[in-house]
């Protein structure tokens, strides 16, 4: 059961990670080990042959070394240098080689230096500092991911993790600088008006969907669309809009509202990936070892049993989609209470709720998954930047390569038809994905 | 299969009967192994290749668009079409063939009428007729009399054995032994998967039914008379409409006492389902009232009704009945999840929920790898088990149990009914609801037939089959209401049908 599948991915990717890359290295010398004593082998063979089923793991992994593939066709494609030494690739192919190789294993270097390690870098704070990045991407689409997670296992479409954002953003900005609290008190009420503030912008649509059969996936695109222009509107307002400039960026968050930066003034982590954390886990808890849990995913895979067995259908699907609002206000709390920005703008809360979908399918909808998902996908923007600056491809290439990852996994057959993947038993919450409408 | 020969295939629910039909079908490719027809093998690559070869298939689940007349059914796949590139269809010629095969084989339907208007039995008509005018040699028929009343079987033989005089050829595919008996002239019993014996209909149900179970069943449920106690359950006046606002039971009076069964047969769709639910308080009354015990409970929630203990076994079990993603263990707790000590405040206790599991899984005989494997993966007998299971561990008033064994193997009602009666002996209100005649007559204490939403009978479980039979298709004794029934079904006309509201008048 799920249980027993998200139960511990904490740690189990961790280790399948590690051992993945190895075997996948290893997989010729595999086959030998299989003719010597069957003890030994047996278990290696049992885990190669589980490795190269397709199982939810291996098609993630792939769809990640595919997307990649194609991203460096496209580098090639779009760089006119590069182009060039293949109009005459008959003659002396190595050089379209030799420069193709260049220009892409110097980019992907890049977007590896700019998300984990550069091993270039001197004194702590630089080698620290890719790592930073990456966390600090990370921490609001964790939220943003569950948001959307959560009720996709509740058996609803919440397209509106941006308007729930949006609206956190704004509450959590107005409590950071419009109330004078102590420090400390002042964080924790911002932080919970982020939390109030998503959780009104999911409620509409829960509320909506549980008496009216509303569909809320036009809903909460709708409301996607009230939220950021309430919030371009409030910005210019007297009170909101900064007395000192004449743009439209709000007064700045009070220092005694900000999140605290975890590896001191220059770097820009700040505690909101440590909340992710805890977040991540308290979903997990709430979905597989709560009774409010049990309900939603029993409403989520089959409302007409669930009412059946007396579980009111309509109250929790109001629950959801409040829990749903209050973590993507949460995420967008963290736009403005973090280290991104410290006062709201029309653009403050970014695309993480669209980003937060694709991370929680990404994620297989599952809390450690999204958490893991929003860590490749932080990882993806930090390194992109570097990889903008030093390799002069550009960030929107990282989008590509994150919409290519997400249709890789979202057509597992294609990976499984392009790597001859055996198929697997765990290929059903692919197909999962797609019930949402 | 000889030409003009009808060879029923008996088995289990998921023996392979439906699986194998599928393969000659064309709908699922064959791993090995090869199809003969007239001698030459055929290999269908789909539906159209094997109605080619001449086979045509009526679907246990019909495959009719409601909302389009009998004649395009009827067309639909092979439309005609006039007017050359324009590409009108001709509905007028579908009409013909419609009536051609209608008159030639006896078959009368409307060629106009819309199919959602009409009663199963004539949309199963459609399909066969569909079948013919493609022109076929072979009928597959699959499970065609799940959904038909007694006298609606009755005629679907007797068009059978027409379609056999003409030397047509079909298979019947069926689990009732009744009707292998009456029309076969050859039976395949298929166990798992194979073929494990050939008999002729001359053979006993019991030798048919030990072929099909691979062991002995008992086919009649063994029970002492009932010793009914006070009233449980008592409805009085009750008023409900359907999904679509059409009046759905229409003011009915029951009452089920404690240590009884009262079985209530009908054919589907006289407004059974809509009754139980209402009673579940998962429809809204719009008149009369439910007692349990002497207590109202139709303004409560379902909750609340089913921990006044009341056990609900739902007709649809995909549906109503269980969570097929969710696993074993969970779907035994589905309603009691939040009580102790499968929960507490707002935490599971996984561990309690296992162990009672496994208690559950043991005792009610549920055939699984593990408590942990989701429901979904169950045989369907299985799965009904485990909706017995949760229904009946906890202490019960009344147990509502609809169509409790329905597409459930003979091995699982054996078990299910003797859970029902031993239910029953100990002194709960037992309200069973089957369109299965046989399981009514051998479960029931008494028997209350519903019609149109009413009950229009109650008699003892001794009545004669055939009275009971009448009584489904709205023809009581008593003459006066019999033409009171008969100006009601004059509203589904539509489809002249040689015994449709007419006879019922005569009878």
């Amino acid at each position: 059961m799920t249980n027993a599948e998200s139960g511990s991915p904490d740690k189990e990717p961790a280790t399948t990670d590690q051992a993945a890359r190895m075997t996948l290295d290893n997989t010729e010398r595999a086959e030998p080990a299989s003719q010597q004593p069957p003890e030994r082998p047996a278990l290696g063979r049992l885990f190669v042959a589980n490795l190269w089923a397709a199982n939810t793991f291996t098609v993630t992994l792939l769809s990640l070394v595919l997307a990649m593939i194609v991203g460096g066709i496209l580098m090639i494609v779009s760089d006119p240098d590069v182009l060039a030494t293949y109009s005459y690739i008959t003659a002396r192919p190595a050089d379209a080689l030799n420069a193709s190789w260049a220009l892409v294993s110097e980019a992907y270097a890049n977007l590896f230096k700019g998300a984990v390690f550069d091993p270039d870098a001197v004194g702590l704070t630089a080698a620290l500092s890719p790592i930073s990045e990456t966390l600090t991407y990370t921490a609001p689409l964790v939220f943003t991911g569950l948001s959307v997670a959560l009720a996709f296992r509740g058996g609803l479409f919440n397209i509106g993790a941006q308007g729930q954002a949006t609206m956190g953003v704004i509450a959590a900005g107005l409590a950071g600088f419009l109330l004078p609290l102590p420090a400390g008190l002042h964080l924790l009420v911002a932080v919970f008006a982020g939390a109030v503030g998503g959780a009104v912008w999911g409620f509409i649509p829960g509320i909506l969907k549980a008496r009216t059969g509303a569909h809320e996936v036009i809903n909460t695109i709708m409301l996607n669309y009230v939220a950021v222009y309430f919030l371009v509107w409030l910005i210019t307002q007297n009170g909101v809009q900064d007395p000192n400039r004449t743009n439209a960026i709000s007064r700045p968050v009070d220092a005694s509202a900000q999140l605290p930066r975890l590896f001191g003034d220059d770097l820009r982590a700040h505690a909101g990936i440590i909340l992710a954390v805890l977040a991540t886990w308290a979903v997990a808890w709430l979905l597989n070892r709560s009774t409010l849990g049990f309900e939603l995913r029993a409403v989520g895979s089959n409302p007409a049993a669930s009412r059946t067995a007396g579980i009111s259908v309509t109250r929790t699907y109001v629950l959801i989609m409040v829990f749903a609002g209050a973590l993507a206000g949460l995420g967008g709390s963290q736009m403005v209470l973090g280290t991104t920005a410290a006062a709201l703008t029309p653009l403050v809360v970014a695309q993480i709720g669209f980003d937060g979908i694709l991370v929680a399918l990404l994620g297989r909808v599952k809390p450690w998954g999204v958490l893991l998902a929003a860590l490749l996908f932080g990882a993806l923007q930090a390194g992109g930047n570097r990889m903008q600056s030093y390799s002069g491809v550009s960030l929107e290439l990282v989008t590509v390569l994150q919409a290519l990852i997400v249709i890789f996994i979202a057509a597992p057959a294609l990976v499984k038809a392009i790597f001859q993947l055996r198929a697997a038993r765990a290929a059903r919450p692919q197909t999962s994905l797609a019930k949402g409408w | 299969m000889e030409p003009g020969e009808i060879h029923a295939l008996l088995g289990e629910n998921g023996a392979g009967k439906s699986t194998l039909m599928n393969v000659l079908y064309g709908l699922y490719q064959p791993d090995e192994g090869e199809i003969l027809v007239d001698g030459k093998p055929l290999q269908p690559r789909g539906p159209a290749d094997a109605i080619a070869a001449g086979i045509g298939m009526v679907h246990q689940h019909f495959m009719l668009v409601p909302v389009l007349t009998v004649a395009e059914n009827v067309m639909l796949g092979a439309e005609q079409v006039r007017g050359g590139m324009l590409g009108f269809l001709d509905r007028r010629r579908a009409r013909r063939e419609v009536a051609e095969v209608s008159t030639r084989y006896n078959l009368q339907v409307d060629p106009d009428a819309i199919i959602e208007d009409l009663p199963v039995g004539i949309q199963q008509r459609v399909e066969i007729v569909k079948a013919l005018t493609r022109d076929v040699d072979l009928l597959i028929l699959d499970e065609p009399t799940a959904v038909l009343t007694p006298q609606e079987t009755e005629e679907l033989l007797t068009v059978m054995r027409e379609l056999k005089a003409a030397g047509r050829s079909i298979v019947f595919i069926t689990h009732k032994l009744g009707e292998v008996k009456a029309i076969a002239d050859r039976v395949t019993v298929i166990r798992r998967g194979r073929t494990v014996g050939t008999a002729t209909p001359e053979a006993s149900r019991d030798e048919l039914a030990a072929l099909m179970v691979g062991r002995t069943v008992r086919l009649t449920v063994d029970k002492e008379p009932a010793t009914p106690g006070e009233p449980v359950l008592e409805l009085s006046g009750l008023v409900v409409d359907d999904d679509r606002q059409v009046r759905a039971v229409d003011g009915v009076d029951l009452t089920v006492r404690a240590g009884e069964v009262l079985g209530i047969a009908g054919v589907q769709g006289n407004g059974q389902t809509e009754l139980v639910e209402a009673v579940m308080g998962l429809r809204p009354l719009l008149a009369g009232s439910v007692r349990l015990g002497g207590e109202r409970i139709d303004d409560r929630s379902t909750k609340e009704i089913l921990r006044a203990g009341v056990g609900y076994v739902p007709e649809d079990r995909s549906v109503d009945g269980l969570v097929k993603e969710l696993s074993i263990a969970e779907n035994l707790v589905l309603d009691l999840y939040d009580r102790p000590p499968f929960g507490r405040g707002l935490a599971l206790r996984p561990d309690a929920i296992k162990k009672s599991a496994r208690e559950r899984i043991a005792q009610f005989d549920v055939r699984t790898p593990s408590a942990e494997a989701a429901v979904g993966t169950l045989s369907g007998g299985n799965q009904q088990k485990v909706i017995v299971a949760r229904e009946l561990s906890r202490p019960l008033k009344l147990l509502i149990a609809a169509q409790p064994t329905r597409g459930v193997d003979v091995g699982s009602i054996e078990f299910i009914h003797s859970r029902v009666i031993h239910e029953r002996d100990a002194g709960t209100a037992v309200l069973l609801v089957s369109s299965e005649l046989d399981e009514v007559i051998g479960l029931a204490d008494r028997i209350a037939v519903m019609y149109r939403g009413r009950i229009i009978g109650i008699v003892g479980p001794d009545t004669a089959r055939e009275e009971i039979g009448l009584l489904m298709a709205g023809i009581t004794p008593d003459p006066a209401d019999a033409g009171a029934n008969g100006a009601t079904a004059g509203t589904d006309g539509g489809a002249p049908s040689p015994s449709g509201p007419g006879s019922e008048d005569e009878a």
